[in-house]
């Protein structure tokens, strides 16, 4: 699948590392002669979202929204509280699994898991630093953020499965936020894909990588990249419901919104879809204009910090702290912002994101063409 | 992988393509339809991921689940009847329909024997799918582009103007 990889411009360095070494070892690994390597590598990104939404997601979430708060937050089990997911998590198993007398079954049932696996396929493209990668597609970019279409079918099957009037305009305010924010968001990553010349993941982590660090990312190479990377950014804590656009679950209009009569297992199944898409989001806008898993650091004369920072390791951790610093921001205007009205959601989306992504667009492409 | 991984994938994907498409065409319950048709789209996604034709694949998902799937699914909502559809089934114009369906089918048949140009060996695909696409969008084909532009362009005009708050026909009730 790594066709896409061997541009015609690609640069000879780029051929020379040995890239996606680790996924192309996995994939060749069987055992009786069943491709083993294959299911572990879809099971990495797996685990990873369960670790990080137990951790980051649900600890870290609860903690930063009580520190921003003037309060403490879960201290009462473990440490500082650090056994309190582990606490959730029993309890979450405990739980009754409900289900509605008079709710469609069928697409109640399979709603979050339709949910989830719309998530989890954008994974598929990721790179783990840049000896792993699910897929190295030559569309990965395209990919991810058309694959999010899925989500909105779950969350349909959720909302209509339900039987419940919050459940469905939840349902409804959610679908019509993500369709109505994808053509901005969609066109700001454009701007990005015109600045790379390819929608392959791995080819944009390449493209911007370079002794100077930071300088080589395309935030920082294109004096327009600023107006893309905030439309990206605000476009994509709509499509993943966070606030200020959590309309769609807004507790003082409509109980939960689409998971209102999801109980247990089901409504953690939800929870682990929504911080899947949170860090998929936050690592798209990371590799398209912060480098992906390239080290920020410069080499300064001989201290080559950014020499020092780099490689599979460190992609890996490079990438994961970048998603890891979008989501805290994420979580910084949860607890900063209040909720918009649905009118002014559609306003900010049609007459403010759209018209600015379109002039980005513009401009981006005029220079990229006369002045670069 | 080897060949057999393949080709059971292969029939796994027309199998869920085909199933689910007669689902959508049988089922009582238009929701159920609806909701079937997306495994229909993701399947036939999946085949033109064996043609080697990835970026159609992704294009399908995205036009097809994003846009008119969700569309489909908001029509289908705001329907009265959703359960208990009645099916019809009555055989109706049995001979005009006949003729009609072998003339389609073998017209499209001798048109696909005669007319299509065949990969008689297999072809190695050089270089990336996207940037043909683009340059072929482009250059040999930019008047179908445009013109197609322009009718999208025409259609979403036409749906503003009709969705439009009437300012006139309010004023004028006061």
């Amino acid at each position: 699948m790594n066709t896409g990889l061997l541009l015609p411009n690609s640069f000879p360095f780029v051929m020379s590392t040995s890239l996606n070494a680790w996924s192309d070892a996995l994939s060749d690994l069987y055992l009786l002669g069943l491709p083993l390597g294959l299911v572990i590598i879809a099971a990495i990104p797996l685990v990873f979202i369960a670790l990080y939404a137990l951790t980051y997601g649900v600890y870290g979430e609860r903690k930063i929204s009580a520190f921003m708060q003037d309060r403490l937050g879960p201290m009462e089990v473990g440490k500082w509280g650090i056994l309190q997911t582990l606490a959730d998590i029993l309890k979450l198993l405990q739980k009754e699994d409900i289900v509605n007398k008079s709710a469609d079954k069928f697409l109640f049932v399979i709603g979050p898991g339709v949910l989830f696996v719309g998530s989890f396929l954008a994974f598929a493209v990721l790179p783990f630093g840049p000896a792993f990668i699910g897929a190295d597609l030559n569309v990965g970019l395209f990919y991810a953020i058309g694959i999010v279409a899925l989500e909105v079918v779950g969350i349909l099957a959720a909302g209509w499965g339900s039987n419940n009037k919050w459940a469905l305009y939840g349902a409804i305010r959610s679908v019509a936020q993500i369709v109505s924010y994808e053509i901005p968001a969609a066109i700001a990553i454009l701007c990005g894909a015109m600045m790379a010349g390819t929608l392959s993941m791995q080819q944009f982590n390449l493209l911007q990588e370079g002794p100077y660090g930071f300088v080589h990312f395309y935030l920082f190479q294109n004096p327009i990249a600023w107006l893309p990377f905030i439309i990206y950014f605000i476009a994509s804590l709509a499509e993943t419901n966070r606030a200020p656009f959590d309309i769609p679950e807004a507790e003082s209009e409509l109980v939960a919104g689409y998971f209102t009569e999801y109980t247990g297992m089901k409504f953690a199944v939800i929870f682990l879809a929504e911080y899947g898409s949170m860090f998929m989001v936050s690592a798209i806008i990371s590799i398209v204009f912060l480098g992906g898993w390239n080290s920020p650091l410069p080499n300064i004369g001989s201290v080559a910090l950014n020499d020092w920072t780099s490689g599979p390791v460190w992609g890996a951790f490079w990438i994961i702290m970048k998603g890891f610093f979008f989501i805290f921001i994420q979580m910084w205007l949860r607890w900063t912002l209040p909720r918009l009205r649905v009118d002014q959601l559609m306003h900010l989306c049609w007459k403010v994101l759209t018209p600015f992504a379109f002039v980005a667009f513009v401009l981006v492409a005029v220079w990229e063409i006369y002045v670069k | 992988m080897t060949n057999t991984t393949y080709t059971v994938i292969f029939y796994l994907f027309a199998a869920i393509t085909v199933f689910s498409a007669v689902f959508v065409v049988f089922s009582r319950n238009v929701i159920y339809s609806a909701f079937s048709l997306l495994f229909t789209f993701f399947g036939v996604a999946a085949l033109y991921v064996f043609l080697s034709a990835d970026f159609i694949a992704v294009t399908q998902i995205i036009v097809y689940v994003g846009g008119i799937l969700v569309l489909l699914l908001f029509g289908v909502m705001f329907t009265n009847k959703i359960m208990m559809t009645d099916l019809k089934t009555d055989v109706l114009n049995l001979v005009p329909g006949l003729v009609l369906l072998v003339a389609i089918t073998g017209g499209l048949i001798y048109t696909f024997l005669t007319r299509s140009e065949w990969f008689t060996t297999v072809e190695q695909l050089q270089g990336s799918v996207v940037e043909r696409i683009g340059f072929e969008t482009m250059s040999r084909y930019v008047l179908p582009f445009e013109m197609v532009s322009i009718l999208l362009l025409l259609a979403l005009i036409g749906a503003a103007f009709l969705a439009r708050f009437d300012n006139s026909a309010k004023s004028n009730e006061k």
